[in-house]
């Protein structure tokens, strides 16, 4: 038998037509999935949108004044009216109010998150570690009324201790000054809390961020005699700097906009107070759930304009945060 | 034949440990006799001298036997510890705090009467936390309707179709998840309650809780989408299946578990919000069964009355329904646990 004797096939088949268009049930699919995928997008929109119609009316009263003025007056009379004094909405000494609380928590709360982030990417052995993750992750879970009932309970008896000792001894600064010596309740107390609150979220990202630190130029400083810290200052930090200034932007996202830990700890009266230990002040979110329950119809429209103010802030923030956190590590939080 | 053991001359000896043993009994009884000597009081000061002392002798040594870096880093470690410390004490006086006085107001019939009869203030054998904890999981269950598949299908167009805009979408859930929660409320009742007729329900906290779960269930999905290896989604395809076949069949799952994790993680989120109620649910104190219709209680909501209320009896109930709220969170975390230490990505 020779080669000629087999049979050849047709030496050159019918080419087979290659289709790129997805088929139907594809194209359902991918509709679905893409109208779920913008979904946060709609939401955030709506939120905004929403927030600055109901506002709308009071904002452009005030202009710009809402913002600066330290003036939230709602004259309403006891059966309903609208009183002779027009009524003028600022929300000056809040912002101020969430500011001086939330620097209050990062200074807190930022150096004792990295130094435990640390402590968990280059000091603790395999076991310990795994289980202070579980522990971060558990704090985070926690709801924020457990933590305003905490501060209000167990942490102002320490909290105002520590105020006292302050203002004994630094009374001089006028930032520890107490004209009246009320220490309950104060936004140094309330700040203290904040930082309880953002310690989770800032040593986890501080933690993911330091555990990309290459591995090679670890190794590469032991082996020219560094110890744990000179690596550590002259290798992680330089690396990580940028991430861990990230997450400290999201941990004052979260200390920006804390509502019932801070209403619930903070004596909240609406003045603008730079005296961080005296028991009065109040933060935006705080000021809004106060006034809520018993507000004017009017008086509710210059709350959704303090709430499209906290929006905005909050989502600047974050984004901001989330930006510089990407950037360095693989994925922001 | 012998086989010589390797020496690690790194490794701390006898005399190491015995130096540092001597500084923490030397700082202990330290601290101890200064605070008792002079004007500081309770366990807080002790602690911190004792944390000032023990790393100060430390780094002394340290210092003395090879040099002056090396006392830095003695130092550097001391405070990395106090860091953890730190972070460790809230957390444990919290549970501390939350076991030892949450327990005083639950009695038998606690999970089986409301509040509609009772004040905050009256006796604490009376009155319970029945219809919060009907409202609570009515919250959840809606909740979990809505924004279980809105934060899946948006893990998965980042995922699988990596459609337009997939970078801004991210961008866009992870500054979501940062919103604060009042915000999530006051949308609710601005779009929905105010000047529309419509009362305060459970539905329409539930959909405030949902703003603030999608993001969760969105980015804890999208993570556990991306360690399905893209070997599997070939796979499928190559055998000729579209992609709603593979994703549905193939892709899904093999990230159940994940995903399961990532609803409980969501779940877990929401279940304590209390600020996004106040706006929404109106809190009753009876017993309300329709979500949709009528002021509805929730435990948060439950805890926050208590604390407004002021009394000693209500601090007990803000205690307990805040020991029930801990022990479902805990509950939550430990499925979660069980559910990611099974995943196998196969």
């Amino acid at each position: 038998m020779t080669i000629a004797d087999v049979e050849r096939p047709n030496p050159t088949p019918a080419p087979r037509i290659l289709e790129s268009k997805p088929r139907f049930s594809d194209r359902v699919f991918r509709a679905i999935v893409g109208l779920g995928g913008f979904s946060s997008l709609i939401i955030l929109g709506l939120i905004a949108g929403y927030l600055f119609f109901r506002g709308f009316s009071i904002l452009r009263r005030e202009g710009l004044s809402f913002i600066t003025s330290y003036e939230w007056v709602s004259s309403i009379n006891t059966d309903g009216t609208l009183g002779s004094d027009p009524s003028t909405y600022g929300v000056g000494a809040m912002l101020i109010g969430t500011l001086v609380t939330a620097a209050i928590a990062l200074v807190i709360g930022v150096p004792v998150s990295v130094f435990a982030a640390l402590y968990l990417t280059f000091f603790a052995p395999q076991r310990i570690k795994r289980a202070l993750i579980t522990v971060v992750d558990l704090m985070a879970a926690f709801p924020s009324i457990l933590f305003g009932l905490w501060g209000l309970y167990v942490l102002m008896e320490p909290g105002m201790y520590v105020a006292e000792l302050l203002n004994k001894y630094l009374g001089w600064i006028p930032l520890f000054a107490v004209p009246v010596p009320v220490f309950l309740r104060s936004p140094f107390i309330a700040g203290l809390v904040l930082a309880v609150m953002i310690i989770p979220i800032v040593t986890a990202i501080s933690r993911e961020i330091f555990s990309q630190t290459p591995l090679d130029r670890i190794q590469a400083a032991y082996a020219l005699g560094a110890t744990k810290w000179a690596m550590i200052k002259n290798v992680a930090f330089p690396y990580s700097y940028s991430g861990v200034v990230g997450g400290a932007m999201l941990g004052l996202g979260r200390a920006m906009g804390e509502t019932v830990a801070v209403f619930t700890v903070l004596n909240i009266l609406y003045q603008a107070n730079f005296q961080i230990l005296l028991g009065a002040g109040g933060n935006l979110a705080s000021h809004i759930i106060l006034k809520f329950g018993e507000a004017s119809e009017d008086e509710i429209k210059a709350l959704m304009a303090s709430g499209f103010v906290l929006f905005l802030m909050t989502l600047a923030v974050n984004m901001i945060a989330n930006f510089i956190v990407s950037k360095t590590g693989r994925r922001g939080r | 034949m012998t086989i010589s053991t390797p020496i690690k001359p790194w490794r701390p000896t006898k005399r190491d440990y015995s130096f540092q043993i001597a500084i923490v009994i030397g700082s202990v009884i330290a601290a101890y006799l200064l605070v008792t000597n002079t004007g500081f009081e309770g366990r807080l000061p002790l602690v911190i001298f004792f944390g000032i002392f023990s790393v100060s002798a430390l780094a002394i040594l340290a210092g003395i036997r090879r040099g002056k870096e090396s006392a830095k880093d003695a130092i550097m470690a001391g405070v990395a510890y106090a860091g953890v410390f730190a972070l460790l004490l809230p957390v444990v006086s919290i549970l501390w705090t939350v076991i030892s006085r949450g327990t005083a107001a639950i009695y038998g019939g606690f999970f089986t009467t409301d509040m509609a009869q009772d004040p905050f203030s009256s006796p604490l054998d009376e009155g319970g936390i029945a219809h919060a904890l009907i409202g609570t999981l009515w919250l959840i269950v809606i909740a979990l309707i809505i924004s279980v598949p809105l934060g899946i299908l948006t893990a998965l167009y980042l995922t699988e179709i990596k459609g337009p805009g997939s970078a801004l979408i991210r961008f866009l859930v992870q500054a979501m998840s940062g919103i604060p929660s009042i915000v999530a409320g006051l949308f609710i009742y601005s779009a929905l309650i105010s000047g529309s007729g419509r009362g305060f329900s459970g539905f329409m906290g539930a959909l405030a809780l949902s703003i603030l779960m999608i993001p969760t269930v969105a980015r804890t999905a999208e993570e556990v989408l991306l360690l399905v290896p893209p070997d599997l989604r070939e796979a499928g395809l190559a055998l000729g299946a579209t992609q709603w076949k593979t994703v549905a069949l193939v892709v899904i799952p093999a990230a159940k578990s994940g995903l399961v994790t990532a609803v409980i993680l969501g779940v877990a989120r929401i279940a304590g919000e209390t600020a996004p109620l106040l706006f929404t649910t109106g809190g009753a104190d009876d017993t309300n069964l329709n979500p949709f219709d009528g002021n509805m209680g929730t435990i948060p909501f439950y805890i926050w009355k208590a604390l407004i209320d002021g009394s000693p009896e209500a601090a007990s109930r803000a205690w307990a329904g805040i020991f029930i709220l801990m022990v479902a969170v805990l509950a939550l975390f430990a499925l979660a646990r069980f559910f990611s230490r099974t995943k196998k990505v196969k």
